[in-house]
């Protein structure tokens, strides 16, 4: 009997054919509602940078400053997989930042994933999808990278 | 609680940051917010069903507590390089996560700090651990 997704066999003799697997570019525009909105989620209302545009700009920022955690927002699904939710864990995450986001950044963005690793123990076996986004300006040059280690058990 | 350039040391535990207890507004608002509607997140029936003994926050939620202790401890003029983080364990809706750090490396020529961050719940447990760069400002 097959879920929605493939059992477990099914993805444990596919996965390492989703090495290398890219999305394609998704272009997201980032906007100062959205950071403000985000900044008062986390309880970081209070930030300037996040939610001050004026004081933002006398700090030599272009508008309003992303949270660190912001490119959060930037979701795409991992290309190639078609695992439920239900089975994902979210075990690890990164940002890297080559210079802050701020709004009115417009990023083109990929995530690729970088490799799969089987994990035994426990009572079942499970598979960590180790994925990377790239974020990149409009010029190309790279902005952010995010690491996100999936867990589907 | 912003660092001061000149005033770091190696071992240093900067100011934590406690965060109000987490309720329901704020998954909601987080939710919205991040895009992450999983109703585990929202919804106590969905939490039950998923085997959970009630709702639970989103892991990126704690994870945003400490990417803004990171950026509170960069200041307005400094900047967060890197932030990497772990879930370990589960955040429960009416937790109280604290960030706290302590200073594991200082580059004089970058003018870079790197921390140990780990957000803990009310018993002490570490929940969401890692480690940011924190590069500071003039």
């Amino acid at each position: 009997m097959k879920e929605a997704g493939g059992d477990s066999l099914t993805i444990f003799e596919e996965y390492k054919n989703w090495i290398g697997n890219t999305s394609d570019e998704v272009i997201f525009e980032v906007e100062k509602g959205a950071i403000r909105a985000f900044a008062r989620a986390i309880g970081a209302g209070d930030f300037p940078l996040y939610t001050d545009e004026a004081f933002a700009r006398r700090q030599g920022y272009a508008s309003l400053v992303a949270p660190p955690t912001f490119p959060t927002t930037f979701f795409i699904p991992m290309p190639g997989v078609n695992v439920p939710l239900s089975r994902l864990i979210h075990g690890e995450q990164a940002f890297i930042y080559e210079r802050p986001i701020v709004a009115g950044d417009v990023l083109r963005v990929q995530r690729k994933i970088v490799d799969v690793v089987e994990k035994k123990g426990g009572r079942w076996d499970m598979l960590i999808a180790k994925t990377e986004y790239y974020g990149r300006d409009l010029q190309g040059n790279l902005v952010y990278t995010a690491k996100t280690n999936v867990i589907i058990h | 609680m912003e660092l001061v350039w000149g005033e770091l040391s190696v071992g240093q535990e900067p100011e934590s940051l406690v965060n109000p207890p987490i309720d329901k507004l704020q998954l909601v608002k987080y939710a919205a917010a991040s895009g992450d509607f999983n109703l585990i997140h929202l919804d106590e029936e969905t939490a039950r069903k998923n085997g959970l003994d009630t709702i639970i926050a989103h892991g990126m939620l704690s994870m945003g507590f400490l990417g803004h202790y990171a950026a509170r401890l960069a200041g307005v003029n400094g900047f967060v390089r890197r932030i990497q983080v772990r879930f370990s364990k589960m955040v429960y809706i009416g937790d109280t996560i604290t960030c706290r750090g302590k200073i594991t490396a200082i580059d004089e020529a970058s003018r870079s700090v790197v921390l140990e961050i780990r957000a803990e719940n009310a018993a002490g447990e570490k929940v969401t651990y890692g480690e940011a760069e924190i590069v500071l400002g003039g």
